[in-house]
């Protein structure tokens, strides 16, 4: 074990851990995982930003619990460990949320209850925690939803914007006055097809600006 | 009867859980590239839905709703398990979909094979869990009722990635600009194909 070099906690390995899940290995526009909830709780940024902390804590402490037990866990059964931690946590979770922040709970409804099976964390626990030691699977873990709360917040601010004239709950655009001027919110915005439009827009320009990430035909 | 009709379609077509509510993405969007593996797929995952949305009920309403446990005795009256929810509608759907699995690899080992990976996957398949979590939320009364909503939301989901293995099969003959191809161009194609089943809003039997 002594030829085991020790390394510093943010080597440059580890701080692309964090930082390359925020483009080129996007897990929602690249790896394609996650999109199940991602839409659904986009229409206006106040739950998107809760949906994406609470991924956040979940998908951190569950690779760290996975990586520090990945040597105990018997690969037949792994699936369902890897369950278990994710639903314990996600409880944990949808219970603080009832306590401390109950609106946005309701408004969320079942979507918390859904990052069990969000595929981000059975993707990254099988992919990055069952091969890595706590802290560099830590990192990945605040990376990869923190990649995935970026496009939640793209997402939530166009719906909003566009759809509800405002910014975080304030009235952005009747401040500015463009309804004098006969602008009008676009309502369409907040139905669901629109959420699926304006991520499928987001993946053009991230990848018209990222040649490599083009799918061969 | 017709309350029930009503309920199969409206979780059809107007609750939809791919165009609603986006339940099961990851596998629509992985494998509806051919017509003949998204039929198959479909089909495992209404029968999952068609099985565990009732023995998730029975779980919901003889155990884990608050006074649910009442028929144990007096004492039991109160006892409110529901934060245990997730943790055993999870536990239900990962044993059935294994057991399923087993099913179709004795029975149709062709099929076993094409749908590959995505089998077990259907167990963290958010449409399952998704399910499972809407018929709890929207409390239906009885056993019938969230049998036939499991069905009905096992069609509409099936339907959806047929759909849309069909449109991308006739997709590749057309010249899709370089960066929208694969993920880019189906997203904006399910948002259509949304938008189309939005006009099914407010139908009522």
């Amino acid at each position: 074990m002594s030829n085991i070099e020790k390394e510093p906690l943010f080597s440059a390995r580890n701080i692309k851990l964090l930082t390359t899940p925020l483009g080129d290995s996007n897990p929602i526009t690249v790896q394609v995982l996650g999109i199940c909830s991602a839409l659904a709780v986009t229409v206006y940024m106040k739950p998107a930003l809760v949906m994406a902390l609470s991924v956040m804590a979940v998908l951190a402490v569950s690779n760290v619990v996975i990586s520090a037990m990945r040597k105990l866990i018997p690969g037949r059964i792994r699936i369902i460990v890897q369950l278990v931690v994710v639903a314990t946590m996600v409880i944990l979770v949808d219970q603080f949320l009832k306590a401390f922040s109950y609106e946005v709970s309701k408004q969320l409804s079942v979507f918390v209850g859904l990052i069990i099976t969000n595929c981000i964390l059975m993707g990254r626990l099988e992919a990055f925690a069952m091969g890595n030691k706590p802290w560099p699977a830590f990192l990945d873990g605040i990376g990869n939803a923190a990649g995935y709360g970026l496009i939640l917040v793209i997402v939530s601010f166009f719906r909003e914007l566009l759809g509800n004239g405002s910014v975080l709950g304030f009235p952005i655009i009747e401040k500015i006055g463009l309804y004098k001027l006969g602008y009008e919110d676009n309502g369409m915005m907040l139905l669901p097809p629109m959420a699926l439009i304006t991520v499928g827009v987001i993946i053009w320009v991230h990848r018209s600006r990222n040649k490599d990430l083009i799918e061969s035909k | 009867m017709e309350h029930l009709l009503n309920i199969f379609i409206k979780s059809i077509f107007v609750d939809n859980m791919i165009f609603a509510f986006f339940l099961g993405m990851c596998s629509y969007l992985a494998v509806s590239k051919t017509v003949k593996t998204a039929l198959g797929l479909g089909v495992a995952v209404t029968f999952v839905l068609l099985i565990t949305i009732p023995v998730n009920f029975l779980l919901e309403h003889y155990i884990l709703k608050e006074g649910a446990l009442s028929w144990l005795g007096e004492g039991f009256a109160d006892v409110d398990l529901s934060y245990l929810s997730f943790i055993m509608f999870i536990a239900v759907i990962a044993s059935i979909v294994q057991l399923v699995e087993m099913i179709i690899e004795k029975f149709s080992p062709q099929l076993y094979n094409s749908l590959g990976i995505f089998l077990p996957l259907i167990a963290v398949n958010c449409a399952i869990l998704g399910g499972a979590l809407f018929m709890q939320e929207r409390e239906y009364s009885n056993i019938a009722e969230a049998t036939v909503f499991g069905f009905g939301s096992g069609i509409g989901w099936m339907l959806a990635i047929v759909a849309m293995a069909a449109i991308r099969e006739k997709l590749r003959y057309s010249n899709v600009p370089a960066p929208l191809r694969g993920l880019g161009i189906t997203f904006i194609l399910t948002g259509l194909m949304g938008i189309a089943f939005m006009s099914f809003l407010g139908i009522k039997l």
